[in-house]
């Protein structure tokens, strides 16, 4: 019997704490059969985050090093210029690139760091317990603004990946959302396609990936699907942002 | 040579390909030197870092990847990078800190001071851990310490801080400098990051949910720290032979204090010094070796009186213990010792 469907090699068999219908377990995934199809176990270096996905590297077969809360861009810039010729590619949520840590985006994306982010947009401090984010939308209720995010109180949300588009040094940027099977794919292949460049040494590559935390967006997992599409999405257009090299075919 | 310079030229005859940092006075002719110099050296990396907090998260990234790297700062800017310290030590990195001091707390001014000592001693970070500590008194000191700051960091994966000053930082004197190490005779570390090829992949973290495990981690550091107080306490004395009081004093206080010991002695004033250049590892021995025929110690810092805790904890009650200091950034001035010191030698009727 031939065998179409199996964990991709760069994973390891730890299974994943990751809530059910939660979006980084198909991230991991993807990442993983991307890094297997281009051939990238033995050249690629992961920088996990603080959060959720703190311990990726219990399930990524690849080597890897932990940055503080939100200087995962400081911490994959001093690897790829020591180590020019590997991979680099940084996983963070939106509360660490996009709060703490947007210092250290900004700035790795303006000097076109030659490395690749992967940005895990879900609303939430998931791993804290549900706090608003920087990308909380407006309306929306977490456990640090129960009355709904407003304005005038809490601020406005921050469209981070529009803003690392106008920098000279980004090269490619693009939303993309892991809640149907289409857009499954399509994260797939931006990621692909991110590393690619990332090899091709075009600067600073970008996916930041809407992606759901049903537990604390207090919702099953198909009504936070359905959630991104009408609600989040509206917020965080998906679609590419940036697209320098212009070059429209991916790695597959 | 300038004593930031001195650093510079050193660091990269150590072999250190890869420098971050953020511009701060009194030490900007650190990056500045090394912007100049390594862009030259085989796969050297000069990057002026938005931030102090970015700059120590480079060299973190970079001492993953096995490169010998170096940062450096002054106060306020040190501050900045505690995390990445607290880090550096949890993850077992190697990499070298150098703070050339001014006047605090706050901004303080840009004045050479050693009000520092606590944030390096005793951590400046959160959590259990410990920094090797150098505290030089001059060029040559600055480039022998630099040098074996690398030495020492890879040799137990530790942090290394280098303790100087505004002072220490600007002033010019000649120099022998460390031979060039071939980068390919730098000791290979089979940690490092860089792309599982051939190899099980491996991961560099600090995050250890378990206390169990995170206890087991804090006791491995221990174990660490332990060897290198056993191992690498460095200090030198003066005029302590025969001495009836013994100053205490480090970095450019103590070479200050060598002035006035010397003017002291011609005048018949038995005073020694002993100058710890491990401020961690503390020369807590050593002192309380001389405390068993010394009866009085002087301690001489330009801060509020920092050391003399250590210094106290090392002589165990042994003796008395005076202190003398002009914290904010005024520089001691050797008359200014000699004259407290034989105030002291002559109402303690030791002469
Ligand atoms: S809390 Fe949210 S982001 Fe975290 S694992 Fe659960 S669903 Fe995923």
């Amino acid at each position: 019997m031939k065998k179409i469907f199996s964990r991709p090699k760069s994973l390891k068999t730890t299974p994943f704490h990751y809530c059910p219908g939660c979006g980084h377990s198909i991230i991991h995934r993807l990442i993983g059969e991307v890094i297997d199809e281009m051939n990238l176990q033995e050249k690629i270096i992961g920088v996990p985050p603080a959060g959720c996905a703190v311990l990726a590297y219990n399930y990524f077969d690849i080597d890897m090093g932990e940055a503080s809360h939100g200087r995962a861009a400081a911490v994959a810039t001093g690897l790829k210029r020591a180590v020019p010729d590997r991979v680099v590619f940084t996983y963070q949520g939106d509360g660490d690139m996009a709060a703490i840590g947007t210092a250290e985006s900004i700035h790795a994306a303006a000097r076109g760091e030659n490395i690749t982010t992967i940005f895990v947009n879900n609303g939430v401090y998931g791993m804290t317990g549900g706090q608003m984010a920087p990308t909380t939308i407006l309306g929306q209720n977490t456990t640090t603004s129960p009355r709904g995010r407003k304005e005038k109180v809490e601020g406005f949300p921050i469209n981070l990946s529009e803003m690392l588009a106008i920098a000279p040094g980004s090269s490619y940027i693009e939303r993309t959302a892991v809640n149907t099977p289409a857009n499954i794919l399509k994260t797939k292949k931006a990621i692909a396609k991110a590393f690619r460049l990332q090899i091709q040494g075009y600067g600073f590559t970008l996916v930041e990936v809407l992606s759901a935390c049903p537990t604390n967006w207090k919702m099953d997992p198909l009504k936070a699907s359905k959630w991104i599409d009408e609600v989040m999405a509206s917020h965080f257009p998906l679609g590419v942002l940036k697209d320098t090299p212009g070059d429209k075919k991916d790695a597959h | 040579m300038r004593g930031n310079h001195v650093v510079g030229e050193a660091a990269i005859r150590a072999g250190c390909r890869y420098y971050f940092g953020y511009p701060i006075t009194p030490q900007n002719e650190i990056p500045e030197y090394m912007s100049e110099k390594l862009p030259e050296a085989e796969g050297g990396v000069f990057i002026q870092a938005e931030s102090e907090i970015a700059s120590i998260h480079m060299v973190i990234g970079a001492s993953m990847a096995g490169g010998r790297v170096m940062t450096s700062s002054s106060g306020p800017g040190i501050s900045l990078k505690q995390e990445g310290i607290s880090f550096l030590c949890a993850l077992e990195l190697p990499a070298v800190i150098v703070n050339m001091s001014r006047g605090g707390p706050g901004l303080g001014n840009i004045a050479p001071s050693q009000s520092d000592y606590f944030q390096a001693t005793r951590g400046g970070g959160h959590g259990d851990y410990r920094t090797i500590v150098f505290g030089p008194n001059s060029c040559q000191e600055l480039a022998d310490l630099t040098y074996e700051g690398f030495n020492l960091a890879d040799k137990y994966r530790t942090p290394v801080l280098i303790l100087g000053d505004g002072m220490l930082g600007q002033m010019m004197e000649p120099v022998e400098l460390p031979q060039e190490i071939p980068l390919k005779k730098l000791p290979a570390k089979d940690w490092a990051l860089t792309g599982a090829k051939g190899r099980p992949s491996r991961f560099i973290r600090s995050l250890i949910l378990d206390p169990i495990k995170e206890e087991e981690h804090n006791w491995k550091l221990m174990r660490k720290y332990e060897k290198i107080i056993r191992e690498e306490v460095k200090w030198e004395t003066y005029f302590a032979d025969d001495a009836k009081m013994m100053v205490i004093a480090f970095g450019i206080a103590a070479r200050i204090a060598k002035g006035a010991i010397k003017r002291l002695r011609e005048e018949g004033v038995k005073v020694g010094l002993l100058r710890p250049i491990t401020l961690w590892p503390f020369p807590f021995k050593a002192i309380k070796d001389f405390s068993k025929k010394v009866k009085h110690f002087f301690v001489f810092e330009m801060n509020m009186g920092q050391m003399v805790e250590d210094v106290k904890l090392g002589i165990e009650g042994n003796a008395e213990v005076h202190f003398y200091g002009r914290p904010g950034g005024v520089i001691l001035t050797p008359l200014e010792i000699a004259r407290v010191i034989s105030s002291q030698y002559y109402q303690k009727r030791l002469g």
